[in-house]
């Protein structure tokens, strides 16, 4: 049973999730490289200044603002009483990750 | 005459789709077809049917690709370009033709522990039960399933999870939950809780989108969810 | 048993969830709001380092993603990879911890 509004909403879900989960390791050690001195944490900043990086990064938060959105999605399904809006929260779970990582696109270029 | 072409499914889980072709009529269900299919064209043909107005849920089938109860599925709203393709039911074994098992889809519903059980005798004053109370609504939301399984063929995790209870007998389940006259609550959220019952659902949703029926299965299982949580921090799972 | 072993994890898991919702909000604001005119350890450093605000919000949101990811990640294990039974189990609490770790770690280097 495919291509209707909650298989998409889960599909994305949960390769959000789980690219989150590969990503998470990297992120905690280059911030973790911080304990090693300025240095080291400003080697790790210019390494993000590359435009290759700054793509993903972007990708990164468009994953997180699409799962946090998806997760509330989910939420509200389970917790709030149950009426026949649950494509529009599906739309709207999609609206606000696009929104949020638009606006990270561009504090990014700024 | 325009001619309506049908590719039905012969044969167990290895038959095959054999084509045929059936007179196009006005409001013509796609019931219809199978049954001119059946009656006129080859009488071996089996299929399951038995009311013919959406109430006994024997006459669901893959229609293009979508579960539906053929019944009350006009071949105006479903076929394409003249075509129609009719399968069995997913997720359910083939007996031969369009006929599936069903033995498994209603042994879930006894799983579920989907049988009332109440505390009073006939002696007994009737019970009361306010008819807006919230238990009462959500009985009210949930009890219309005619048990045609269309949700459960409609369901990912039923596809792939064997074991997994599935939409209409976790909806059974969640009226009964709300049933303030059974007394066998304890059990039934037992049986439903855990990665066989409502735990195994990811909202996918694919069976409150084809549940002939208009129920929201999806909701039913949240809501299982919520009391097992309940029970749990109550000490009482 | 798999009745309240799987309700736990469900109520676990959306209890983090809430709680992520939260971190996660102010994370992407505060990021959007840092990342403008680009980033230096000094700047950033200066910003938190000694903040004990922050140091405890951060350290909860490690907590929740603790508990959050391994859990998310079960039943795509058991779905996707057929991985199931106690050497997921015993995977996925290593996990939790490797990411308890790191993340505290991470932590301390930008908070302590």
């Amino acid at each position: 049973m495919r291509g209707h509004a909650g298989y998409w909403a889960f599909l994305v879900h949960r390769i959000s999730g789980v690219l989150l989960v590969l990503f998470l390791p990297g992120h905690f050690a280059a911030l973790g490289s911080a304990l090693e001195g300025e240095a080291a944490f400003d080697s790790f900043l210019a390494w993000t200044e590359r435009p290759l990086v700054k793509l993903a990064e972007w990708g990164i938060v468009l994953l997180l603002s699409a799962h946090l959105a998806g997760g509330l999605r989910v939420l509200a399904l389970e917790f709030l009483p149950w009426r026949d809006w649950q494509k529009t929260l599906a739309a709207l779970a999609a609206g606000v990750s696009l929104a949020v990582s638009l606006a990270f696109a561009l504090a990014l270029t700024r | 005459m325009t001619k309506l072409q049908v590719r039905v499914w012969r044969g167990g889980a290895d038959g095959s789709f054999q084509p045929f072709e059936v007179p196009r009529q006005a409001s013509q269900s796609v019931l219809d077809a199978v049954t001119y299919i059946q009656r006129v064209l080859d009488p071996t043909l089996a299929y399951r049917f038995a009311c013919r107005v959406g109430m006994c849920g024997s006459c669901a089938m893959t229609v293009n690709g979508v579960a539906r109860w053929t019944c009350r599925t006009h071949v105006d709203k479903v076929a394409r370009d003249g075509r129609l393709e009719i399968a069995p039911l997913r997720s359910l074994p083939v007996v031969r033709d369009l006929v599936t098992d069903m033995r498994e889809f209603f042994d879930k519903w006894s799983r579920a522990k989907g049988v009332f059980r109440g505390a009073r005798s006939r002696r007994d004053a009737f019970a009361r039960v306010a008819p807006r109370s919230a238990q009462r609504l959500s009985v009210e939301a949930g009890i219309e399933c005619i048990g045609c399984a269309v949700c459960y063929a409609s369901c990912d995790v039923v596809a792939q999870n064997p074991a997994y209870l599935g939409p209409a007998a976790l909806n059974r389940a969640w009226t009964l939950l709300n049933d303030v006259r059974d007394v066998t609550q304890a059990e039934r959220l037992r049986a439903v809780a855990g990665d066989a019952g409502c735990h195994a659902c990811h909202s996918q949703m694919g069976c409150t989108e084809r549940c002939p029926k208009g129920i929201a299965p999806t909701a039913s299982i949240a809501g299982l969810k919520r009391a097992a949580a309940k029970a749990l921090l109550a000490g009482a799972l | 048993m798999s009745a309240r072993h799987e309700t736990l994890l469900w109520v676990a898991q959306r209890a983090s969830a809430a709680l992520l919702a939260l971190c996660v909000v102010v994370h992407l604001a505060t990021m959007i709001y840092a990342i403008q005119g680009g980033l230096t350890a000094a700047e950033i450093l200066g910003r938190t380092r000694g903040n004990p605000g922050w140091l405890a919000f951060y350290s909860l949101f490690v907590a929740a993603i603790a508990v959050h990811a391994p859990i998310g990640l079960r039943p795509v294990l058991g779905e996707w990879l057929r991985w199931r039974g106690m050497s997921r189990e015993v995977f996925l609490v290593a996990l939790a911890l490797a990411l308890a770790v790191l993340g505290m770690r991470a932590v301390l280097g930008m908070f302590g």
